[in-house]
């Protein structure tokens, strides 16, 4: 895929936004403080006596629950309340360039803030002699579902122009989607809606498709679930600033 | 020649709300456009509507020749816009906004920084070009706003309320500064600073209540002013009844307005019927009289007051809109 000249401008101009503020610091920050103890305390890695990384990666879906809305907030909704999107809008690039400019550029930072865990990996390869390749896939597994969460967060930071309602509406949203195939969401369903809806709002899972990756397998229908999931939610985003952008 | 701005028939509705009404108009190169009217009339939605950021409810907008809602893209190419208010990203300098700026248009990198210089140069920015633009003073960011719009140096341009929140020589130099492109580009602007429109436009558009209702050039609006080519006279105290009495009966004159008194003097105003001028009569009856004027001027009407009548009127009488 080649990317457009424009969504590589608006793409590094964003990611530029993230590190002019302390939000980026703090954010990387707590992003591996807290992988740390989850990893070291509630995961534990040493009781464990196994050279693998399943405890540090099995708590990323909560992790991104909490952190990536607050990445993705205030993509679309500051550019509204400041009125910028006007600007945006009537530079020569299409919604398309925009939002998927937008997107990488959450999506990149995510990336550096994920990679900066590699200690834990050196850690482990130094403490015993784990299967390399079952942790490459799962960086990349969490990385996908990184994604989907961003994608997500992004749309529903073009519905308000206030960063606390995008914060807290995509964390919900977010939640429904990692517990899917659970009974907290499921029981919503399975009273009135025929099964096959409920199979299928069960099968839309993060927990599900990730778990599989965490795994080291690599199925195809994995990662075309995170891949059709962001493309999905990048399309709804571009509708939404169609409708709401004359507010 | 092609029209830089074409706009037949535009409409907008949000909702219950009609902002814009069958609004047309033509602009062309080497023009600068005027946009009056009072706030919430219409004038930004308008712009936005030129400029492609939001979609008319009907009408057709045309902008150096490409429709804006089939190829938005080139249209977009050819306009500078400055929205109102300015927006910009706070966080970014002025110069990392131009260079963003500069690459969403594809400017080649070289072309742009000396853009960048130019244009910083030209507006004067180079005392604040590494600071954070959210950190800066009003006028500032107004400029930031406009430097941003021209930089890429667009055929066309639209600006809205440019001037707004500067003070009196930064206005005097973004006029100069739209005076100076004139010659090659399509300017509007929209404004409610009357005196804007003197100083820079060459034709002007009114717009009330979401209607187009005037359009002409300055001095055709300045021509409806009840006080056009009316006279100013002052006289000695004594003399400005008997002054006042003579020339009510003079022909052309419509009524006579007492200005009060002024020190020693008094100060009268005659109003010309259909502000036809009546200065050489007026001269030589006073004369006449054996009275010898202190001050004999003309005025030329003011233009708040036919931006009232014009703009209230239509507010009150709903007629139609001029088109």
């Amino acid at each position: 895929m080649i990317l457009s000249p424009q969504t590589l401008a608006v793409a590094r101009r964003e990611l530029g936004a993230y590190f002019a503020t302390p939000v980026a610091y703090v954010f990387i920050v707590i992003f591996l403080f807290l992988a740390g103890v989850f990893t070291f305390y509630v995961g534990a890695f040493f009781e464990r006596g196994q050279a693998d990384l399943l405890p540090f990666f099995q708590f990323h879906p909560w992790l991104y629950l909490f952190l990536i809305p607050a990445i993705s907030m205030r993509l679309w909704s500051e550019e509204r309340k400041t009125g910028t999107v006007e600007l945006l809008m009537t530079l020569p690039l299409t919604l398309g360039d925009a939002v998927l400019g937008k997107f990488l550029a959450a999506w990149a930072f995510t990336g550096i803030a994920l990679a900066l865990t590699f200690p834990i990996w050196i850690t482990v390869n130094y403490l015993g002699d784990p299967d390399n390749t079952i942790i490459l896939v799962s960086y990349l597994g969490s990385f996908l579902m990184a994604g989907g969460f961003l994608a997500i967060g992004a749309c529903i930071s073009a519905t308000t122009k206030n960063q606390v309602i995008a914060f807290v509406v995509s964390l919900v949203v977010c939640f429904l989607f990692v517990l899917a195939g659970y009974p907290v969401v499921l029981d919503f369903f399975s009273g009135w809606a025929p099964p096959a809806l409920v199979q299928a709002i069960g099968s839309l899972s993060f927990l599900t498709h990730y778990s599989a990756l965490t795994k080291g397998v690599v199925d195809l229908r994995d990662v075309l679930y995170f891949a059709a999931l962001i493309g999905f939610w990048l399309y709804a985003n571009t509708v939404v600033i169609e409708l709401k952008k004359a507010e | 020649m092609q029209h830089a701005i074409e706009v037949r028939g535009l409409d907008k509705r949000f909702g219950q709300v009609h902002a814009v009404k069958n609004v047309s108009f033509t602009l062309s190169y080497g023009e600068v456009l005027g946009f009056l009217g009072p706030n919430g009339a219409g004038k930004s939605t308008t712009m936005k509507m030129i400029c492609g950021f939001l979609e008319p409810t009907a009408g057709h907008v045309t902008v150096a020749g490409h429709a804006i809602d089939e190829d938005p893209i080139a249209a977009r190419r050819a306009i500078g816009y400055l929205p109102e208010g300015a927006p910009a990203y706070g966080e970014m300098t002025p110069r990392a906004f131009f260079e963003f700026i500069g690459r969403v248009r594809g400017l080649e990198r070289r072309y742009l920084e000396s853009r960048i210089r130019e244009v910083v140069a030209r507006i004067h920015l180079e005392s604040v070009i590494d600071r954070p633009i959210e950190t800066l003073s009003k006028g500032f960011k107004r400029r930031v706003g406009l430097a941003q719009a021209i930089l890429h140096d667009p055929r066309i341009l639209i600006l809205d309320e440019p001037t707004d929140g500067l003070d009196p020589n930064q206005k005097h130099e973004v006029r100069s500064l739209i005076r100076e492109m004139a010659a090659e580009k399509a300017i509007i602007i929209s404004t409610h600073i009357l005196e804007e429109v003197d100083a820079i436009c060459s034709n002007t558009l009114i717009i009330a209540d979401g209607r187009l209702c005037f359009r002409g050039t300055p001095a055709e609006l300045q021509s409806r002013s009840r006080q056009h080519n009316a006279v100013l006279l002052r006289l000695p105290e004594m003399d400005a009844i008997r002054v006042r009495g003579e020339l009510a009966r003079l022909p052309g004159v419509a009524a006579i307005d007492d200005l009060g008194r002024a020190g020693a003097s008094h100060r009268l105003r005659v109003c010309a019927q259909e502000g036809r001028p009546i200065i050489a009569p007026i001269a030589e009856r006073v004369r006449a009289l054996g009275i010898e004027p202190e001050e004999i001027a003309v005025d030329y009407g003011r233009l708040d007051e036919v931006f009232r009548n014009i703009t209230l009127g239509s507010l009150t009488d709903n007629r139609r809109a001029l088109t």
